[in-house]
């Protein structure tokens, strides 16, 4: 490995209204390194690569590639360096083939302005062999996997003569074994010289791939360590400044009468297709039960049939013994105990314009202390608000903030306090760690744990497969509508990931 | 999509995750809140500018116009050193100011109430229409009842005209998804054309004038009772004090009410209310009813306050409800906003007639127009400076994105 740095910052600072998002930090890449940049949300990260990709301009410091300074006033720029980026979210045409939109915006001609599609083809075909990759130029974007979208976002940039290699948060969209085979195309593309700034907030495959890890934290950089010597623990009291509990901590579950049961549950999704096909499962008191799935497999209208908001087309769900009628709306399943922690806090869980008193008062509020004979109690709202803003240490604001004005964590413990403080019998947490980071995950894995063992019935629904194997007593999987097995806490992630795509043993449900 | 720095202390909150809010609604008040109270009154103040430009061009002056106008409305009367015959005048025009506002407040909350609940209520017009339709049928033919009871069933039954006229577009809302400005516009019209019948020629509620296309005339019992100035001549009527209620009413229903709180839940997100347990069906049929009720009300203000019987050229004539609409933009669908919008609007529609404005000043055969080329100016501006306002959002947006350093 050469040690010379093909790219160094040197003092980058952005200042923007109210927050130093960037504070004099300095990174340097190596040639044929893989440098991950981990960071909680919001500690700067995309900022930085923002600047290095040439979308924001540095208030103060330098960037040097090859040892020439170099300032970027747009992403062509960077290009131009030799910089590539692949983004969260892939900037694709659908209807286009691969080739198409790997060429797009830089298209060899044939005679005049026609694009000469075989020799597009044919360096696409070239690229991939180059480095290892499978992908077919002339199918359709829209036609190919989320992972193959990601090779032709990585293509494109390779394409364009990228030799380093920027990658905002990867493995977000992918399955396991997606990931597993990005982190084998990284390592070939590292065999073949280049370099790659990887950037995520997940520990263990920042330690599966990086060469060295870059800690930021409030906008500063930590440290930077070699991968050699470093555990999961470490990086998490840095990314946090404290120390964190990764591994949640949980006594054996002692079981009671099953408080939620499901039977041959079929549900439709808005546009009539069979989206739960024939469901049937039991949460006991004093149990988490996790499902794991792919995303789109029916976990989410599963979700929404068990809290009254999708009416299910068969099947039977009964709360604590008592069947619910196939009709009942959300008001009739948070009568009968149920709680809900919605997979999108910003379009279900809350009202961001309502102030927090209000968004704690959204199930209860017609009901006393909260109002009497149809009148609301402003004041009565805002004390019981007090309360749990203190009790579940909701930061960022009081009880007449607007929710809308909290970050994402705090968003979500308000959510969380709210469900919990209504003490349900079954509580249904859906994703309930999404877009979270480490220390506001570790916050609500032990309260689940901690409600999990006051006797409520919890059901996890989850497609982050670590907080699934983490938390759950029992995991059944889910795949096309359908449970195609339960599993024990002690199952592999491979395990689960193969049943996820519809190819694990058929296990007894 | 940007990281959005989150958690510091001290710091001024940033949008986190800034997804873009779900409903008009709830755009609405995110853009309310950052033009705040300044950008009201700087649409007012331009909308006026550019009036005076529009009368400058005509050849008078500009100041000289604007001052008869506001001597028109009346409301020099509140300054204390106006006396004399002056006074006497002020508080004739300041009356009349009074008795325009009036249904100007109830259309403005029938528009405004709606919109707290995610809808736009374009039938203000048809929910007056009807309103005033029973205040006439009651009020002139149920003779036999006695005062308090005969001006209370008559207002009462109209404003219950006027929820079921704005139910109707609610109702279908709520079970077919049919938009309800598509259906309270088209609301308006059958209750025009109901009226046209009514009391048109040989109408069945045709009043006792073969020759005209008039209705009945309220009995006296059934009168809303004049407080200020002289029977007469249209004194001003206690409606003022009705409206003034029921911007009370308004105001207590949304923050101090199970129904009020379910209309805003419903307003600003819809997926959360129904998360919440609260029935977004119901609430759109609630709401338009609600509504509806404050337009029907205006309806037997007018009719029981001053004009006391219909003509079918009234009824065609009359664009009150849709004034409506630029009072509770202007006010921001909040209860004083839509007062003072109200009153804003009464003042010009009174100042600027050819019966108050100074014919020395500008000649009365322009003042109509006048007054139709401010009121167009300031509902123009209203829209615009919502536009403005997301102009502006967008370039701060952008220039986050792109900014320069200084120098």
């Amino acid at each position: 490995m050469a040690a010379s740095p093909v790219l160094e910052l040197r003092g980058i600072t952005k200042q923007f209204p109210g927050v130093l998002a960037n504070d004099h930090i300095d990174l340097d890449l190596k040639r044929g390194e893989v440098h991950a940049l981990l960071g909680e949300n919001g500690a700067g990260k995309s900022t930085l690569m923002n600047i290095l990709y040439g979308l924001y301009r540095p208030d103060e410091g330098e960037i040097s590639v090859n040892g020439k300074p170099v300032t970027f006033s747009s992403a062509k720029d960077a290009i131009a360096q030799g910089i590539g980026m692949v983004h969260q979210h892939f900037m694709l045409i659908p209807v286009m083939t691969v080739a198409e939109n790997i060429v797009l915006g830089a298209e060899p001609t044939g005679a005049g302005i026609m694009l000469d599609y075989g020799a597009a083809r044919e360096r696409v075909r070239e690229i991939a062999r180059t480095f290892g990759f499978q992908v077919d130029p002339d199918a359709r974007v829209e036609n190919i996997t989320v992972g193959q979208q990601q090779r032709v976002e990585i293509l494109k940039a390779l394409y364009r003569r990228a030799d380093i290699l920027i990658l905002d948060e990867p493995t977000a969209v992918l399955t396991p074994q997606e990931a597993t085979e990005l982190f084998g195309i990284l390592r070939s593309l590292k065999a073949e010289g280049m370099s790659v700034i990887f950037i995520s907030h997940k520990l263990n495959e920042v330690l599966d791939i990086a060469d060295r890890i870059s800690v930021l934290r409030r906008g500063k950089k930590i440290d930077t360590v070699p991968r050699a010597g470093v555990t999961e623990e470490g990086l998490a009291r840095m990314m946090v400044g404290r120390d964190v509990l990764l591994r949640v901590e949980k006594p054996p579950a002692s079981v009671g009468d099953p408080l939620l049961e499901i039977h041959d549950l079929h549900v439709l999704d808005d546009r009539d297709i069979a989206k739960v096909r024939g469901v049937s499962l039991q949460v006991r008191a004093g149990e988490i039960l996790g499902i794991a799935g792919v995303d789109g497999n029916g976990q989410t209208e599963l979700v929404e049939a068990v809290t009254g908001l999708r009416t299910s087309s068969s099947g039977t769900i009964a709360v604590a013994g008592k069947t619910m009628p196939r009709h009942a709306h959300s008001r009739a399943m948070l009568d009968a105990g149920t709680g809900h922690i919605p997979e999108d806090r910003q379009r279900r869980g809350l009202v961001l314009e309502f102030s927090l008193a209000e968004n704690i008062a959204l199930h209860d509020y017609c009901y006393p202390p909260d109002s009497e004979h149809g009148w609301l109690f402003p004041r009565r709202l805002i004390q019981h608000a007090r309360r749990l803003i203190k009790d579940f240490d909701v930061r960022g604001g009081g009880p007449t903030t607007r929710a809308g004005a909290l970050s994402g964590g705090n968003q979500q413990k308000v959510v969380v306090a709210r469900e919990v403080d209504r003490n349900p019998k079954v509580l249904v947490a859906a994703q309930p760690t999404r877009g979270l980071d480490v220390g506001a995950i570790e916050y609500v894995h032990r309260r689940l744990v901690t409600e999990r063992d006051e006797g409520r019935a919890i059901l996890l629904v989850s497609l982050e497969l670590e907080e699934i194997l983490s938390l759950s007593d029992r995991i059944l999987v889910m795949f096309e509508g359908q449970i195609v097995g339960e599993y024990p806490p002690t199952a592999t992630e491979e395990e689960l990931g193969l049943a996820m795509i519809g190819a694990g043993k058929e296990h007894a449900a | 999509m940007s990281e959005t720095p989150a958690e510091q202390p001290g710091a001024a909150p940033p949008p986190p995750d800034s997804e873009p809010p779900e409903t008009f609604a709830a755009r609405l008040s995110a853009r309310y809140r950052i033009g705040g109270i300044v950008a009201p009154l700087i649409t007012t103040v331009v909308a006026f500018l550019a009036g005076g430009i529009v009368v400058g061009a005509t050849g008078h002056n500009p100041l000289s116009t604007y001052r008869a106008i506001f001597n028109g409305t009346g409301l020099n009367w509140l300054f204390p050193w106006v006396s004399g015959a002056d006074r006497v005048d002020a508080a004739i025009n300041l009356q009349q100011t009074l008795i325009q506002t009036t249904p100007l407040i109830l259309t403005g909350l029938a528009v405004a109430f709606a919109f707290r609940c995610g809808m736009f209520n374009i039938g203000g017009q048809g929910q007056y229409l009807v309103g005033a339709y029973v205040a006439i049928f009651v009020g002139s033919s149920w003779a036999h009842l006695a005062g308090p009871a005969h001006v209370f069933l008559a207002v009462a039954l109209a404003a219950l005209a006027g929820a079921v006229w704005g139910g109707i577009a609610g109702f279908l809302k709520a079970t077919t998804g049919a938009h309800e400005v598509i259906s309270t516009i088209m609301l308006n019209w059958v209750a025009i054309w109901v009226g046209d019948y009514f009391f048109g020629l040989s109408g069945p509620f045709q009043g006792p004038d073969q020759f005209n296309p008039i209705s009945n005339t309220v009995a006296d019992s059934a009168k809303l009772p004049v407080f200020w100035g002289d029977p007469e001549l249209q004194g001003l009527h206690v409606g003022i004090f009705i409206a003034l209620g029921a911007l009370v009413v308004f105001w207590v229903i949304l923050n101090r009410t199970t129904i009020g709180y379910e209309v805003r839940a419903v307003g600003f997100n819809p997926s959360a209310a129904e998360y919440g347990g609260i029935s977004v069906k119901k609430n759109y049929f609630r709401a338009m009813a609600i509504s509806g009720m404050f337009a029907g009300c205006a309806g037997a203000m007018d009719i029981l306050g001053w004009e006391f019987n219909l003509s079918t050229p009234a009824i065609h004539a009359s664009s009150i409800g849709f004034i409506g609409v630029a009072v509770a933009l202007l006010g921001r669908n909040t209860a004083i906003g839509t007062f003072l919008g109200a009153l804003l609007f009464g003042a010009l529609y009174v100042g600027t007639s050819t019966r108050q404005l100074d014919a020395t000043v500008f000649d009365p055969q322009l003042a109509s127009n006048l007054t139709l080329i401010i009121q167009g100016l300031v509902v123009l501006f209203v829209g615009a400076d919502l536009l403005i306002i997301g102009i502006w959002q967008w370039r701060k947006r952008v220039r986050l994105r792109t900014r320069q350093p200084a120098g």
